[in-house]
């Protein structure tokens, strides 16, 4: 087992993770999530409905 | 509803009007560099005005000043405004300002007495070094923290980038200044040989792509949706840009030191991942241009938005030329020429510059609770830089392929065409076009800050109330 293996091992540890969130960020399941994310720099602009929330 | 907590808008104030002020001085000290290229007898025979101790003023100047307030502004403005959270920890938070003053202060005093580590970007020596660390770290704590306090679950886009850029900055300093002080203002590396010229070009190289590209795309994220008031083109896209970023960038490095005593694998490693490098650059540079889909009729009436979305396509240009340069066979003709400084300042000013600008006509204005003075003045301002940014980088591409194509040549019994001096007589007139193009890219930026006094001359500071986050969650 020289450095060599595991640092091959490890490029495709890496590859596999990376495609791995390829596959997460366009999964068909956190569509509705991540449009939501996008708009949050528009969250605070003054039409919101203000239910006040539990938070603090 | 609000909590009757406010953001604190001190600290971006402050950054934010530095960024001009450095901006101004650090292009005034490139204008005038560039002039003694054209010009020799400009540096008067005074040591400290000679270019060699100039030029790493103006870097030091434009990318860790002006670059690094506009950074330190826009990251306070954007986490606290995308985690309903005011900032922690203040007096952390004012220490980073008056820490990162103190340096910039500092460099500019120790760079012209031509006290320096000789490191391209890391000129600074071991005192400074240190309070830079020291500022960093604080930094780091003020930021991350303020994610931890959020009141969003989600932690938006930008932050990501934010956070990767100040995690990965200190890093690198942490690394490439390791040395060894003799004296007070004296230090040597702790590196030595074709170790010590990896370790610099992996920091140089990332801090081009942490500090003046991780970081700059944060500002993207934020501010280019804001002005364009629709969502980011694809949050998907921005995650996977992300990432895919963060894992290739730390090893493009080596392609600053092709055909040296570098062991070629690694060159060739460093040209490889500087090819994959255009996959993410541009997917991000499609997600921001693309943010206007729909809606391209604004850059019509929006110059603010003109100047985001110009930067961006710079941004995709350089990075397009980046990625080509770093091909062995092109950069042997590249390298060491003009080509390289045309290079940089099209992601310096078209990219880099051009973004922070945009960002600070939003911002500044807003924290002190005024409009725009003019929007005529930033039309003007937008071409007076746009052309200028031309001018440059046009003249340096002719320039540097024409040093690379004289330096090459060589006669039919093998002895070379042309002497150095020949090379440097012709670089001339682009030279003098060269300086042109930067005292047009400083007129730009002058216009932009009498607009700007003019916006806040008599305003007040405002304090702006945190919302509750929305319940829809």
């Amino acid at each position: 087992m020289s450095f060599t293996f595991f640092q091959s091992i490890w490029t495709i540890v890496v590859m596999i993770t990376f495609l791995g969130i390829v596959v997460w960020a366009f999964s068909s399941k956190r569509k509705a999530a991540f449009d939501e994310a996008a708009r949050l720099p528009f969250e605070e602009d003054p039409k919101t409905d203000n239910n006040k929330t539990a938070s603090e | 509803m609000t909590n009757n907590e406010t953001y604190n808008y001190k600290v971006v104030r402050q950054f934010a009007i530095m960024t001009i002020v450095w901006g101004i001085v650090g292009m005034l000290v490139g204008v005038v560099i560039a002039a003694q290229l054209a010009w020799p007898a400009l540096n008067f025979d005074v040591p400290w005005l000679t270019f060699g101790r100039l030029r790493p003023l103006h870097t030091n100047a434009v990318i860790f000043a002006f670059g690094g307030c506009a950074l330190f502004a826009c990251s306070y403005y954007v986490v606290q405004h995308t985690c309903h959270a005011r900032l922690a920890f203040p007096a952390l938070a004012a220490f980073t300002f008056w820490g990162w003053q103190l340096v910039i202060v500092l460099a500019a005093i120790t760079l012209p007495l031509g006290i320096t580590t000789s490191k391209e970007y890391a000129e600074l020596e071991w005192p400074i070094d240190i309070l830079i660390t020291l500022v960093w770290v604080s930094y780091a704590l003020v930021f991350f923290t303020t994610i931890i306090k959020r009141k969003i679950p989600h932690i938006y886009v930008a932050n990501w980038f934010f956070g990767a850029f100040i995690v990965t900055v200190a890093i690198l300093h942490l690394f490439n200044s390791a040395a060894l002080p003799v004296s007070f203002l004296k230090s040597y590396s702790a590196y030595a040989g074709v170790q010590d010229a990896m370790v610099q070009w992996w920091y140089g190289h990332n801090a081009v792509g942490f500090f003046l590209t991780a970081g700059f795309l944060g500002i993207m994220y934020y501010f280019v949706p804001k002005q364009a008031g629709r969502p980011v083109y694809s949050y998907r896209l921005s995650v996977v840009h992300f990432w895919a970023l963060v894992f290739t960038y730390i090893w493009a490095g080596p392609h600053h030191l092709h055909y040296t005593a570098l062991p070629d694998w690694a060159q060739s490693l460093g040209m490889i991942m500087s090819l994959i490098l255009l996959a993410p650059s541009w997917g991000g540079m499609i997600n921001g241009i693309m943010t206007l889909s729909g809606a391209w009729h604004k850059l019509r009436t929006d110059p603010v938005l003109r100047l985001l979305i110009v930067s961006i396509s710079f941004y995709g240009m350089s990075t397009f030329e980046g990625p080509m340069m770093s091909i062995k066979t092109v950069n042997a003709l590249s390298h060491y020429t003009d080509w390289t400084i045309g290079h940089v300042h099209s992601g310096a000013l078209g990219w880099v510059a051009l973004v922070s600008m945009g960002a600070m006509y939003y911002l500044i204005p807003r924290l002190f609770g005024r409009e725009l003075y003019s929007l005529k003045l930033v039309e003007v301002h937008f071409w007076t830089a746009t052309i200028g940014i031309v001018l440059y980088i046009a003249s340096m591409w002719v320039a540097g392929i024409m040093q690379g194509l004289m330096w090459r040549a060589v006669n039919a019994d093998g002895t070379l065409t042309y002497s150095f001096v020949e090379s440097v007589q012709a670089m001339h007139p682009y030279y003098i076009v060269r300086t042109l193009g930067g005292a047009f890219f400083l007129l730009g930026a002058l216009v932009m800050a009498y607009n700007l006094w003019r916006s806040i001359a008599d305003a007040k500071p405002v304090e702006v109330e945190i919302p509750e986050p929305a319940s829809a969650h």
